[in-house]
């Protein structure tokens, strides 16, 4: 009864210059998102991944953990994008079958979100609406975050999780006690790092700044520290590391087909994935047996994957360096699959080359000798020098020559993870080091291509030193079968069979995610220059450009040019923002407070988190030695952005005085306003691609000699 | 952060007089506290609580510490100095600086990574003791017969020598405690490293000595203005030099220098009670003495480097055709040829960037898939016959001798190989927005892509091109580029040497400029040409340029077995000075494993105490040792951090050997954990018990340095016989890691 007395009452504040930002947000980044119909830039690049989703085809992408590619996978899921378009060139046009919109849909609408949020984060930073208003318009200004944000590319959504992250943790801090936004802070956190391994800066520097915060309250006695350190730490650590790992979750159980990129990962990876090596792998016998027919895989896969290998040629008589060499056949590494990668394991006890019933497993530490199937040569070492790796000594397939050099072809197995494993020398399982008896050389892939007499396959050594642990040194049963057949030409018949036989196995989802994190961050490919590519040093002043779409007729093009302006009132603002911190740091350590202490804390806290946050998004890229371009500037100018407008408040009340200088900021600042408004106006046909401009207008718009754009001659 | 450094230290300060609430239940709070252990060396403004010794008099105790002092001195040469002379043949890198510390008895210039002073300490070590620098130092293992080998080894050896001692003072300084010092130092006598590394002719002993050196005037120095004060100062600020001025590695030294003087300064700025002035002369005073003054005096070494170092040698073609003028015996010491550049000459062809090499080609092509597979053009810095170019008319071979005139075309023959330099519109290998430059056509028939337009810069149509003065560039007529050298290195296919290009860009830089070195034409006259003589401050630039761009260039080979900063700590692998076999007199360079895990454990210990101490304190007690712990420990973590994080960033080859720095301030701060460790034993226990334990741990501690030395001893001395994995060997059953080679 008393509940029916109360009125029925909807109060809502709704703040008017946010949802009119927002719209304009939306409008900049979401008009005409299909044009241009074709192919723009990285696209090209993500095209491929967001394809191979669609397909379920597994891949490796070192250039970033899995989640950024999902989130466009998901837009070209949800567009009905079947992945069949060819991914191969910048500015092919794509078929009316691919719904271009949906592609670059999440894209776009995170980059229109970032607007909102920054405005959102200059109130947080206990800024006025006035000064989050400008930042909302710096942001909504910035041709460069328009394109970055228009296309299928992922920087707008690193920025969108980053800034999310901040917002929602410093709603936490002005609200205490509220911890559902610290926990929606270390998601997006989570999100960030999953994007871009770049958003692990910003990461450390948020937790630098929350345990700067539950420092001070260590010292505070009134409230129960323990409880609050731990739920701090289980939303800001425990909750994204879990979520980081859940990325790969799906990521690995999306992809559950063979692809391009098996040949990367281990056996065991390559068997788990449906198709590829688990077709041919499944129901092959398990413990490997005197008599087993098998191919030996090195476990490097640098510089390239490669089964052991012979055939029917020898080493030169002499090298082109003249250093001789015992001129017996040929042992390599060869990266495709083919029938002379098949080795039969012979018990050195015995004659026979089939495996017996029941089949005799080979152990850690067995003798063995291993027979060439095609060619029935041992394989062999001796003290003689290796033809590309000198120290080290040659591998061949055994012939006599009767010039006195002794057979010298027992190898023991030495398992190195039969702690892991067994004892037992398993298929695919096992990584086994094949030590040479005579000399207790080890076989070893020594990663160097052999000249033209070798078919520039790989080089196989052996090498006397025993160093560490080295993957260099491992081999792997791929593909094994008991071998039936004692002469030769039914084993070459049988060897050219494809395998047959019944077992099931499966690979933990710890392991895989382990091996495949540790191959993205390991696996290098070549860097090289690239025409657009840039140093970091040039970014601030815009010294480069990147065109990323030249329509294929007309002079119609897209770049990534910034605002000048904007770019000039952030550098600017960085500048004084430093030279104030160190004024009023030095005059406070003299005991001169010429601010207040919640105001100082208020601009310590924006510098913490502006200043640090460009520091932190700039700084590591001058140590990298990958290809950079502008565009990995982007996330660090957005925390410019926010730190401009603040600055401008922050002297506007506390550093003038009389009123004269308060207008004379106001009518300054209207007026940077006005020219960035100007200026985005100016660069918006290189922005969105159209009107088309004549070469005049083109060559007007190159204010820098350094810029590169394209003039199409008619 | 700041303001939060500057919050605990005033907590720090208004809590001391708590100190001794918490540990001492029996004893009244305001005990007058005895100056029991620690050294009365001047200073006693923040000296710790004694806690133990209340009966020694102040005499006794200055007794005591000198014969800790002794005892250290002692046990730190002998254990350097004992087998100075085995082996008797050239060992690891005393190759490299043997060899150069006989360039300096010869006066012979050379190139190398490093800055001079500690190759001319070896020299001046060798010239002092009867070296007469003929040895040849050609590779490791040769023997070294009647030379006087030892004075080079005997001067690292006594640098290495005062490691210890140096170590005992500073910890002694940061902690007022014998046992803490006396740690530290024990660590770092017995550490088998240490020994070998200080036994031979390298520059590690004497960068460590001047880093130590360094360090332990930065903490001596703390009585403002005093005579002591300026003495220490300027003790300072020429160790920092020194350290600079042996390897550039001493920069991280300088860094942990400057950080502690900010600090420092920051302080004193807080200090309300001193006026603007008193600090301004503070500011003034460091300026001098460790700005200024280093930096005075490490150009004074370089400047010395250069006025004995005056006769052409092996590091010639690095430096530019002025500089080389400098050097007697070069062939552009007073130079006679040709003065204008002619048709049918021969020349060399120099970039003028800094450390820019000359214009090569060589019979190799580039590599398929590097832009079209024609002949390598590089840019080499050595003086090579690869790098003699002809000089043509744009067609026909000219009869007479005409001079090449400022808008010619010209077509550049490469003598040995008889191709055109050539361009055309393919990417450049490595600079991809330029364009490839190769080496065309046959017997110097090619096509148009090979003419080139001669240009002086600041020159007009119609000026002659000087030999060695006029700067020069090569415009390609069919692109309209620029002949360029971007100064990147190749990889192994273009033989590491450097990538030139032809650059779309115009802008006049020295990497498009080139000046013409050698002309040799035999049908004009030779004229002795003085060329302009390079100002002193030209030279170290350049030199400097030239050292950075040296140490980038050391690469790790592919098929080398690198060493990686993580291997370090742990005492992965070492590095063998001498000797493979078992026949051989065998000496590995490897740290006493005991102590490196000490060492290694003891600084997780150290971040523990440190965490538990500040919550302490955040929460409003202070623990006894907590400022000893933070301020010193926190001193020599930092600098191990400096000598250490860096590492992980540079690219070039790294070696076992750059740890040790870092491996003296990880054992110094081993010695004030485990010290304050031990005292903290009356957290725990009541006072006649704590002490026992204390006692207790000190003999373990004792015992275990002891011990593993005897274990490890041979790795220094010398092993013969056996390999570790044989029975029989002095080593057996010590091999605890397979990485280790011995």
């Amino acid at each position: 009864m008393h509940l029916l007395g109360l009125p029925l009452v909807v109060t809502a504040q709704v703040d008017l210059v946010l949802v009119l930002v927002s719209l304009l947000a939306f409008w900049t980044r979401l008009s005409r998102l299909s044009y241009p119909n074709a192919v723009v830039f990285d696209e090209v690049y993500y095209g491929q991944f967001v394809s191979l989703y669609m397909k379920r085809v597994f891949f490796i992408d070192d250039s970033g953990p899995p989640l950024g590619h999902m989130i466009l996978a998901f837009g070209a899921y949800l567009g009905g994008f079947d992945g069949n378009f060819l991914w191969n060139r910048i500015g092919a046009d794509y078929p009316s079958s691919v719904s271009v919109w949906s592609l670059r849909l999440l894209p776009a609408l995170c980059g229109s979100l970032c607007v909102p949020l920054v405005y959102l984060l200059t109130l947080e930073l206990n800024f006025s609406h006035l000064a989050a208003l400008g930042a909302a318009l710096l942001l909504l200004l910035e041709n460069s975050l328009i394109v970055q944000s228009r296309f299928m590319l992922l920087e707008s959504v690193l920025i969108f999780f980053v800034l999310l992250a901040f917002l929602s943790y410093l709603r936490f801090h002005n609200a205490p006690n509220r911890f559902s936004w610290l926990l929606l802070s270390g998601a997006s956190c989570a999100a960030a790092v999953g994007v871009k391994y770049m958003g692990v800066f910003s990461y450390l520097l948020l937790l630098g700044v929350a345990s700067l915060h539950t420092w001070n309250l260590i010292g505070d006695h009134t409230l129960n520290v323990c409880v609050q350190c731990v739920c701090r730490f289980m939303c800001l650590v425990v909750v994204p590391v879990l979520l980081y790992v859940f990325w790969f979750y799906i990521h690995l159980g999306l992809l559950s087909h063979s692809g391009p990129h098996d040949q990367l990962m281990s056996s065991a990876f390559q068997a788990s994935l449906q198709g590829g090596l688990s077709r041919i792998t499944q129901g092959q016998p398990l413990e490997v047996a005197y008599g087993s027919q098998v191919t030996l895989r090195s476990s490097a896969s640098q510089p390239i994957p490669c089964w052991l290998h012979s055939h029917r040629a020898n080493y030169p008589v002499r090298y082109e360096n003249g250093r001789g060499s015992s001129h017996q056949q040929q042992v390599t590494c060869y990266p495709f699959k083919d029938v002379n990668n098949w080795w039969i394991i012979k018990d050195p006890g015995k004659q026979k080359l089939v495996v017996g019933s029941p089949p005799q497993p080979v152990r850690h530490g067995d003798v063995i000798q291993l027979v060439h199937g095609m060619t029935s040569r041992f394989l062999n070492s001796h003290d003689v020098a290796a033809p590309m790796s000198p120290h080290a000594q040659e591998v061949s397939g055994y012939i006599d020559f009767n010039v006195s050099m002794a057979a010298q072809n027992l190898w023991r197995v030495h398992i190195s993870n039969r702690e892991a494993e067994s004892d037992v020398w398993k298929t695919i399982l096992s990584e086994v080091r094949l030590v040479h008896v005579n000399t207790s050389a080890v076989l070893k892939l020594s990663g160097v291509s052999l000249p033209d007499w070798g078919f520039r396959q790989l080089e196989v050594v052996a090498e006397k030193l025993f160093k560490g642990h080295s993957s260099v040194l491992g081999w792997t049963v791929e593909e094994h079968r008991y071998g039936t057949s004692q002469e030769q030409k039914e084993r070459e018949a049988e060897l050219h069979s494809p395998t047959h036989i019944d077992i099931d196995r499966k690979m933990s989802f710890w392991a895989k995610f382990l091996e495949l994190q540790w191959k993205m961050l390991t696996v290098k490919q070549e860097d090289s220059e690239h025409k657009y590519s840039s140093s970091p040093l040039e970014w601030i002043t815009m010294e480069t450009n990147i065109a990323y779409w030249l329509h294929s007729s007309t002079n119609a093009q897209i770049h990534l040019i910034g605002n000048p302006v904007s770019w000039g009132v952030a550098n600017l603002s960085l500048l004084a923002y430093q030279l104030l911190a160190a004024v009023y740091l030095v005059r406070r350590r003299r005991g001169i407070k010429d601010l207040p202490d919640a105001v100082w804390c208020r601009f310590s806290c924006l510098g913490c988190v502006c200043v640090g946050g460009w520091v932190v998004n700039f700084v590591p890229f001058l140590l990298m030695e990958k290809t950079l371009f502008l565009y990995h500037y982007l996330p660090a100018l957005c925390y410019l952005y926010v730190l401009s407008p603040a600055l401008l408040e922050h002297a506007h009340t506390h550093l003038l005085s009389s009123a004269i200088q308060r207008q004379a900021l106001g009518v300054c600042v209207s007026a940077v306003l006005l020219t960035v408004f100007l200026s985005y106006r100016n660069f918006c046909p290189l922005t969105y691609g159209s009107p088309e401009l004549s070469a005049n207008q083109l060559q007007g718009l190159r204010w820098r000699e350094t810029w590169d754009i394209l003039y199409r001659h008619r | 952060v700041s303001v939060q450094g500057r919050a605990n230290f005033k907590i720090l300060r208004d809590t001391s007089t708590l100190r001794n609430r918490k540990s001492f239940p029996t004893s009244a709070p305001n005990t007058p506290v005895s100056k029991g252990q620690s050294c009365p060396t001047g200073n006693d403004a923040q000296s710790s609580n004694g806690t133990s010794a209340q009966f020694s008099s102040r005499l006794s105790d200055r007794h005591m510490c000198t014969v800790l002092l002794v005892l250290v001195v002692g046990l730190s040469f002998s254990t350097r100095l004992y087998k100075i002379t085995e082996p008797p043949h050239v060992c690891w890198d005393e190759t490299h600086f043997g060899k150069m510390g006989s360039y300096y008895i010869n006066r012979t210039f050379f190139f190398d990574v490093h800055p001079p002073l500690g190759k001319m300490l070896i020299g001046l070590a060798g010239y002092m003791t009867g070296y007469d620098g003929t040895f040849p130092f050609m590779k490791p293992g040769d023997k070294y017969e009647h030379h006087n080998y030892w004075g080079m080894r005997g001067f690292c050896a006594v640098l290495g020598s005062l490691l210890p001692i140096f170590a005992y003072l500073i910890v002694l300084e940061l902690s007022r405690s014998e046992t803490a010092a006396l740690i530290a130092a024990s660590l770092l006598i017995f550490d088998t490293g240490c020994i070998t590394i200080s036994q031979y002719i390298l520059l590690d002993p004497i960068l460590m000595f001047f880093i130590m050196a360094a360090v332990l005037s930065m903490v001596k120095f703390n009585q403002p203005f005093s005579a002591s004060w300026w003495l220490w100062l300027v003790l300072t600020g020429v160790n920092l030099a020194g350290a600079l001025g042996v390897k550039f590695v001493g920069l991280f030294v300088i860094l942990l220098v400057g950080l502690n003087t900010v600090w420092d300064l920051w302080r004193l700025l807080g200090d309300l009670s001193l006026s603007l002035v008193d600090i301004a002369k503070h500011f003034l005073a460091r300026v001098v003495g460790l700005i200024l003054f280093p930096l005075f005096f490490y150009v004074t070494v370089f400047a010395i480097h250069f006025v004995v170092l005056n006769k052409s040698g092996p590091g010639d073609g690095f430096f530019s055709s002025a500089f080389q003028s400098r050097l007697i015996g070069n062939n552009l010491h007073n130079a006679s040829m040709p003065e204008y550049l002619a048709y049918g000459s021969t020349i060399t062809v120099k970039n003028l960037r800094i450390a820019g090499g000359y214009l090569h080609s060589h019979w190799h092509l580039y590599p398929e898939g590097v832009g079209a597979r024609q002949q390598q053009v590089t840019a080499y810095l050595h003086k090579d016959y690869n790098n003699l170019w002809l000089v043509h008319r744009q067609n026909t071979q000219s009869p007479t001798p005409d001079l090449v005139r400022h808008g010619d075309i010209i077509r550049l023959e490469h003598k040995e190989t008889t191709r055109n330099l050539h361009s055309h519109l393919h990417e450049a290998p490595l600079t991809k927005k330029h364009f490839q430059v190769t080496g065309y056509g046959n017997n110097g028939t090619g096509d148009a892509n090979d003419l080139w337009q001669v240009e002086v810069c600041g020159g007009q149509k119609g000026d002659l091109v000087k030999v060695l003065r006029s700067k020069v560039r090569f415009l390609h007529r069919a692109t309209g580029c620029v002949l360029y050298s971007s100064g990147k290195t190749l990889p192994k296919w273009g033989w590491e040497q450097v990538e030139v290009t032809c650059s779309p860009y115009l802008k006049e830089t020295p990497s498009s400029q080139w000046n013409i070195e050698d002309h040799i034409n035999p049908k004009l006259p030779n004229i002795s040409l003085s060329v302009l003589k390079p100002h002193f401050l030209e030279i170290l630039l350049e030199s400097h340029i030239v050292m950075i761009r040296g140490n980038s260039g050391l690469k790790p080979k592919d098929n080398e077995m690198n060493s990686k900063p993580w291997h370090w700590p742990i005492n992965y692998q070492g590095l063998r000075f001498s000797g493979v076999n078992e026949t051989e007199y065998r000496v590995y360079l490897l740290g006493n494993p005991v102590l490196w895990w000490m060492n290694l454990a003891s600084l997780g210990l150290y971040l523990i105490m440190v965490a538990v101490a500040s919550v302490a304190l955040q929460r409003g007690f202070s623990l006894k040792h907590s400022h000893v712990l933070m301020r010193g420990g926190g001193l020599l973590l930092l600098g191990w951090l400096l000598h250490y994080a860096p590492f992980y960033t540079m690219g070039r080859v790294l070696y076992y050997h750059h740890y040790f720095p870092a491996m003296l301030f990880s054992s110094m701060l081993t010695g004030i954990t485990l010290d304050i460790l031990l005292k903290s034993a009356d957290l725990l226990l009541r006072p006649p018990y704590s002490d026992w334990l204390q006692r207790a741990g000190q003999l373990v501690l004792l015992f275990t340095v002891l011990h593993s030395f005897y274990l490890f001893h041979p790795l220094s001395y010398g092993m013969t016989g056996p390999l570790a994995h044989e029975p029989g060997s002095s080593m057996a059953g010590l091999k605890w890691m397979d990485s280790w080679e011995f």
